[in-house]
């Protein structure tokens, strides 16, 4: 991989040091990276410029064991190959080229990513659903008004009795443009945007989009900033790991930990509201530093509540994995192999299920320090292997909570810096950033342009990458068996849509 | 007071009391799971809300659709007046009432299968298709555990149109046999207690509480209903669980006087609301192609009760 350029996932890369490829080495070098192991980050087309006829194609990926990034520019173009048949990872960035524009060439699967099926223009052809045909095979389509409270969505499964052949999903009913929005809206305001991307995962787009403008504009913070960063980024994870949980509990049908698990939930997001101000971690970051920091006192109380709730926790979690009745119903269910988890690239507490050791918090942590625990692992790739890699999550949450409390509490002096104000972004400059949130790692990238402003910003959430994982372990299951397996990887609609 | 104005008394009070079962099992569910839980008397409510609501109906569905409701209801409240109640045998019994019964029962479901088949939705297909399934296992070992207790009251020396009613089957002499050493008939109540939770729907077969449409059973066969219809539907359910606690309730009831029968029987069927309660608080729900294994259990019960009361 030596002849791809590449840089530290803690700096910037000068978008001129990027040689423009054509479109054939270009291919060729993405192809060898994925071959030799980097992981596809993000894999977009730079909008159009005045004087070129196509669009330039843009590709992240990373090396996580070296932490660098690798990233390939190609020269502009309007029509590709795709390279999904060899690395299903890609299929869903292609599809969202294709999406935009781009000519994609013999893309087995090439449909629209964010424009859902009953919300396309008029007069457009029916939408290309997949189709097994046979006599004992039924159809069963589900949503996109479900019948709990949750996102819309379309299913659409190929059944032969209750068995599944295959589903399909098709998203795309809660886009809103926010990629384009990012670039229209004024710099200081966008925080409060990505609090929004995705709403249980605030405090993870906030920090990713914080990040990206720290790392373009090269400032640094101070410890007691992060410090607070860190705590409310695992008490997201705790708050919503506790509910997962909870939730898997209810779909078996075992009530106790359902509803205790809801009521801790609750309890976690207090202790987010007490830090923040807000249940769901609003307004805290914001780029340079947070809005509010706990005093020794707020830490103490703080930690009484996290001792209660880790108690609770524990003893949920412990009725629900002793339940014969429960661990029968997981295991063996909604099953991805450790293979299919890395050729879709799936990334979090999926991948990790399915026993692959990727964690922005190892692979890319906020500072250039090793954190001290391994990824949680399961082997089996279940929903029981989803439930453990959470449990064991959930423990080294809590822990890691107690030692930033212990630390925020003895720098109770340092003063929290205000807000800086806003310097022009560098010109001609590719940002990344990756940040764990509860789900898996969140993936932003900015480019800026020549006007020190961005010329595009892109939102990779890891739902964007699970959806597909979702889709493939439900074939061979009983469709019965779906609504515990969607729970076990409770992916996001809005992340995804955009 | 005559033996016929004895049943219909009982009769109206299982009437009356039944919606009150499932307000019983959802408080005990609750208070397992530290809730404070719905109001003993929601069931009343709802269906009072039901009543007094229009009913929507989809287009495309036929008579089929809209006679269900009515002619389920009529069977299981049929059904149930061949049970003897609190120890009073039925006026209406008959040598082979058993068959009459079980059929009426089968009959609701029917109708109500082919009224979810007859909304073209693909759920209240799955639902219909799981629920034939189910109930055709659950069948013969209904018939099956009848079989054990004729042959016992036959063994007594019971003429064959006596022992082949429900009445005599339910009667009483059964629990005083097994208080007097045939255990073998023991097995009885448990066999029943399965097909109470396969007929019923509820865990570890059905989970009566979910909102999700793709695991259901009865709950999505019954989607497209609403109002009245859904009123009667509801009341049908809560009429079927009396009718099968009832058979449970009425193998522990030896015979004394009628108002000891009467009170042991109202409370052993609370008693079953309660420990139904309690076992959905404790386990979770069984894997869809699991639920055959659990019906294959009850069956096996049966025929040893029957093996090793001929052995005798």
């Amino acid at each position: 991989m030596q002849n791809i350029p590449s840089f530290s996932y803690l700096h910037t890369c000068s978008l001129d040091s990027l040689p423009r490829e054509n479109e054939a080495t270009f291919l060729a070098l993405l192809g060898q990276a994925l071959k030799e192991g980097a992981r596809p980050l993000a894999y977009f087309a730079l909008p159009k410029m005045a004087d070129e006829t196509g669009q330039s194609l843009l590709a992240v990926l990373a090396q996580d064991g070296q932490r660098r990034l690798l990233a390939l520019r190609s020269i502009p173009l309007t029509s590709v190959a795709s390279l999904t048949p060899s690395f299903p990872a890609l299929h869903l960035f292609e599809r969202a080229l294709n999406e935009e524009g781009m000519e994609l060439r013999g893309h087995p699967w090439c449909k629209p990513v964010r424009v859902a099926p009953d919300l396309r223009s008029p007069g457009s052809p029916p939408f290309p659903f997949f189709r097994t045909t046979g006599s004992q095979v039924h159809e069963v389509a589900v949503g996109p008004v479900h019948a709990g409270i949750i996102e819309p969505g379309h299913f659409r499964f190929q059944c032969a009795g209750e068995e599944v052949i295959h589903l399909e999903i098709a998203l795309g009913y809660q886009h809103r443009g926010l990629e384009a929005l990012v670039l229209k809206k004024p710099l200081e305001t966008l925080p409060m945007l990505f609090e929004c991307t995705a709403g249980d995962t605030s405090i993870g787009h906030a920090l990713a989009h914080a990040l990206i403008i720290e790392r373009l504009q090269n400032r640094s913070l101070s410890a007691r900033v992060s410090e607070t960063r860190a705590l409310a980024l695992e008490l997201e994870r705790l708050a919503n790991h506790v509910g997962d949980l909870g939730a898997i509990a209810g779909d078996t049908g075992f009530l106790p930990t359902s509803a205790w698990n809801g009521r801790i939930r609750g309890d976690i997001l207090t202790m987010t509201a007490i830090l923040t101000g807000n249940r769901f971690g609003r307004n805290l970051v914001v780029p340079g530093t947070v809005r509010r920091s706990p005093d020794a006192k707020t830490c103490s109380d703080l930690e009484e509540r996290r001792k209660t709730a880790l108690r609770d926790a524990r003893g949920a979690i412990d009725c629900m994995m002793k339940s014969p009745s429960v661990l029968e119903r997981m295991r063996e269910t909604g099953k991805v192999s450790a293979g299919m988890a890395k050729k879709l690239g799936l990334v979090g507490v999926c991948a990790r299920a399915s026993g692959i050791p990727v964690d922005a918090r190892k692979n890319a942590p906020f500072e250039d320090e090793t954190l001290p625990f391994a990824p949680a692992l399961a082997e089996t790739g279940d929903v029981l292997g989803r439930v453990q890699v959470r449990i064991r999550e959930v423990e080294t949450s809590f822990a890691m909570v107690e030692k930033s409390l212990t630390i925020l509490s003895a720098l109770e002096r340092e003063p929290v810096p205000p807000r800086p104000p806003l310097r022009p972004l560098p010109k001609n400059t590719l940002a990344v950033s990756q940040v764990e949130g509860f789900r898996g790692e969140i993936v932003h990238v900015a480019v800026t342009n020549a006007e020190n402003a961005f010329l595009t910003y892109r939102v990779i959430d890891p739902s964007f990458h699970n959806w597909m994982g979702l889709a493939v372990a439900l074939r061979g299951n009983q469709i019965s068996d779906f609504p515990l397996c969607n729970k076990s990887f409770n992916l996001s609609y809005c992340g995804h849509d955009l | 007071m005559s033996q016929p104005l004895l049943h219909a008394l009982h009769f109206v009070l299982a009437l009356l009391l039944s919606p009150l079962l499932f307000g019983i099992i959802n408080r005990v569910k609750a208070k397992v799971a530290g809730r404070h839980g719905k109001p003993l008397l929601q069931t009343y409510f709802d269906l009072i809300k039901l009543l007094r609501k229009g009913c929507v109906r989809s287009d495309c569905t036929t008579p089929v659709f809209t006679l269900a409701p009515c002619i389920q209801i009529s069977a299981t409240v049929l059904a149930l007046y061949f049970l003897p109640l609190g120890g009073v045998a039925s006026p209406a019994g008959f040598a082979g009432d058993f068959l009459l019964v079980s059929y009426l029962l089968a009959a609701g479901r029917f109708v109500i299968m082919l009224a979810a088949l007859d909304t073209g939705s693909s759920f209240e297909g799955m639902g219909a298709s799981r629920e034939a399934t189910f109930s055709a296992f659950a069948e013969p070992v209904l018939f099956l555990a009848m079989i054990v207790l004729t042959s016992f009251y036959m063994d007594l020396g019971h003429s064959e149109a006596y022992a082949f009613s429900l009445g005599t089957l339910f009667g009483g002499q059964s629990a005083l046999a097994w208080l007097n050493g045939k255990l073998e008939l023991l097995f009885i109540p448990p066999v029943f207690f399965l097909l109470l939770l396969v007929e019923n729907s509820r865990i570890p077969v059905d989970d009566p509480t979910t909102h999700l449409e793709l695991t259901m059973i009865h709950e999505v066969m019954i989607l497209d209903h609403s109002g009245p219809d859904l009123a009667l539907i509801l009341y049908a359910s809560t009429v079927k669980l009396w009718f099968f606690a009832s058979l449970i309730a009425s193998l522990f009831i030896p015979p004394m006087q009628i108002w000891q029968e009467s009170l042991l029987w109202l409370l052993l069927i609370f008693l079953l609301a309660v420990i139904l309660g309690l076992l959905e608080s404790s386990m979770a729900r069984l894997r869809l192609h699991r639920v055959p294994a659990l019906i294959g259990a009850a069956g096996m019960m049966a025929a040893l009760a029957l093996i090793l009361s001929q052995m005798r």
